[in-house]
């Protein structure tokens, strides 16, 4: 008896698939297609980011995830069910941080959350209790002394940290994150990145995120996937995207009072072999190697350039080579 | 744990958590106030006026029709633009994303709603007992028709104020598709005069809509029987009442739970971003 409701649970938290699983996934709006063969995995306890410009469909595709959206064409598995027949049991493993605006305003982040939490306890199973604690859920986004306030005279930074709150207070296997960070300082940026850091490490939560802020993604995800013109251009680690893509580093040193700037393809190398030839002459060495802004915006250059298939079989062929090109060609791909 | 019972549970006592946040409210209280002066001017106005055919003075005879009025209007309009607003802050998407969250947030929705009556009720026949006298004339079997029309009432007009607020595309329409017909049906349905002064075409149209009913049952909650002179074919009609109103509460669980069903799945993050940007674009 034990026995069965133990394989029950463990197979509705089924850790052995990818958490999410996106194949040739499609949308169009009327004649528009945003979405165009989208697709990606995401494994369990992943942080993922993903990137692009703004009208690339970030929002779209995170929508149909989230089940809130219909797409046009493709597979999507999310937690091994497809969203757009999920039910309201695989919803309850699932968080979506929103942004708040008007809603809820008479209401204060304790009583919200002890509401909204309640939705959760039928769900509630041995391995992951359901829902958190609504104290020390509040405790851990930083909101004590606000906690009885009412929603209305939160900060814009508060109520962030409320949304992120309501995310995850049904403790989610897997977290939907669309621009968390918008609107946040400096302080609470960081606060917020020890979270998510800590929601993954502690709570094996899968989590999706979108954002505009590239140091967020290279601090955050343990993956980057870069969405532009409707499909994935890029997918790896932020020292894997910056190598295939943006190629070389820029070397910047000064000779006898004289300043040069060089963006060799192999810069220790190079570096190694400028102090063989001159020696003490070299000062004010830099080497900065391409960031994951140089791969960004190449890439988006390439694919918002309007050549979207020709500069998407580009990055193809040169994911699978490793070969080392550089921006300017990557540049001319573009145009 | 049945889920489904646990979750209108969680609206019920949702419901009653905005009930308590509303009577808090500044905002609400000022509404209730203005409600009960507006009441009460047009009471004392009209507070020396024999009513035709009868030897009753006008507020005992509008005085119950008000009582029809509020549950027409409150339950309609109110749920109406609580809906549409809702929807547009954000409310109805929080609720998408927890599980059975709609059924919880729609529970919630009916019994604040209801509830609601109770307070604005008070307001209008606490300072009307003070300040008129000759108003009740059923004693207790009077307020337990008040209490069967109540419930009866709401259970026919609610789902109205639910289906215009899934339908309506934005807050402000429900100005035009909300307000503007519960206010001529008002205008229409007996309330503010009898309904055979008005032609006939209108009184079959008025007779089509609950809040004639409402006010027409309210009526036969308090006054005696000798005022049925003034309704049509002279009777209180108890039966047709119940008829009417049954049929629109039918009606409305049908389609209510529909047109709900396809509101909620329209909800998503950038709808309320849309609808957030189009409220802060004024001109267009």
């Amino acid at each position: 008896m034990v026995q069965t409701d133990e394989t029950d649970q463990r197979s509705t938290t089924a850790n052995d698939g990818p958490a999410v699983a996106v194949r040739d996934l499609r949308m169009r709006y009327g004649t528009k297609d945003v979405l165009r063969g989208v697709e990606f995995e995401i494994r369990p306890n992943e942080i993922v980011c993903l990137l692009g410009p703004n009208g690339a469909g970030k929002t779209t595709t995170i929508e149909i995830l989230e089940g809130f959206r219909t797409r046009s064409a493709g597979e999507v598995e999310v937690l091994g069910v497809d969203p757009a027949t999920g039910d309201e049991d695989w919803r309850a493993r699932t968080g979506v941080v929103l942004q708040s605006w008007r809603d809820h305003a008479r209401w204060t982040p304790r009583i919200l959350l002890r509401h909204l939490g309640q939705y959760y306890t039928p769900y509630s199973t041995p391995e992951r209790t359901r829902p958190y604690d609504v104290d020390e859920l509040i405790k851990m986004v930083g909101l004590g002394e606000q906690a009885d306030q009412k929603v209305l005279t939160l900060s814009g930074g508060q109520r962030r940290r409320l949304d992120v709150a309501i995310g995850i207070i049904g403790r989610p296997e897997l977290l939907f994150l669309d621009e968390p960070t918008a609107g946040f300082d400096p302080h609470a940026r960081r606060e917020f990145h020890e979270l998510v850091q800590r929601l993954s490490e502690l709570e094996e939560t899968t989590i999706l995120l979108t954002t505009h802020d590239l140091d967020e993604a290279e601090k955050l995800a343990d993956r980057i996937l870069i969405l532009a013109a409707g499909r994935i251009v890029a997918d790896g680690t932020a020292d894997e995207l910056a190598r295939q893509i943006a190629g070389k580093g820029q070397v910047r040193w000064s000779r006898g009072g004289e300043q040069f700037v060089d963006a060799p393809a192999d810069a220790t190398r190079f570096v190694r072999e400028l102090f063989a030839e001159y020696g003490e002459e070299i000062a004010d060495l830099e080497v900065r190697r391409a960031s994951l802004e140089d791969t960004y915006i190449t890439l988006v250059q390439q694919h918002e350039g309007g050549n979207a298939e020709e500069a998407a079989d580009t990055i193809e062929a040169r994911s699978s080579t490793e070969t080392h090109s550089n921006t300017d060609e990557a540049r001319e791909g573009g145009r | 744990m049945n889920r489904t019972a646990h979750a209108v549970r969680i609206g019920i006592a949702r419901g009653m958590t905005e009930f308590k946040l509303s009577l808090k409210s500044p905002q609400d209280q000022s509404f209730y106030l203005f409600t009960a002066v507006a009441a009460m001017i047009y009471l004392f106005w009209n507070r020396n006026d024999k009513v035709e055919g009868t030897s009753l003075l006008a507020p005992t005879v509008a005085l119950p029709s008000i009582l029809g009025l509020m549950i027409a209007f409150g339950t309609v309009v109110g749920p109406a633009y609580t809906l549409a607003m809702e929807r547009e802050d954000g409310t109805v998407l929080r609720a998408r994303a927890v599980p059975r969250g709609i059924l919880g947030y729609v529970s919630g929705q009916v019994v604040y709603q209801s509830i609601s009556i109770v307070p604005m009720f008070a307001v209008i026949l606490v300072p009307s007992f003070l300040l008129f006298d000759d108003l009740a004339h059923r004693g207790a079997a009077g307020w337990l028709t008040v209490l069967w029309v109540t419930v009866l009432g709401l259970l026919a007009v609610l789902p109205i104020g639910i289906i215009i607020g899934s339908l309506a595309p934005n807050a402000q329409k429900v100005g035009t598709w909300g307000m503007l017909p519960v206010m001529v049906l008002s205008g229409i349905s007996g309330i503010f005069f009898p309904l055979d002064q008005l032609w006939g075409w209108v009184q079959v149209v008025a007779q089509i809509f609950p809040m004639y009913w409402l006010g027409l049952g309210m009526r036969s909650a308090f006054l005696p029987d000798s005022a049925a002179v003034i309704e049509i074919s002279e009777s209180w009609r108890t039966l047709p009442t119940v008829g009417v109103l049954t049929a629109w509460a039918v009606v409305g669980a049908v389609i209510a739970p529909i047109v709900l069903r396809r509101m909620s799945q329209r909800a998503s993050g950038s709808a309320v971003e849309a609808a957030k940007e189009a409220a802060a674009q004024w001109v267009r």
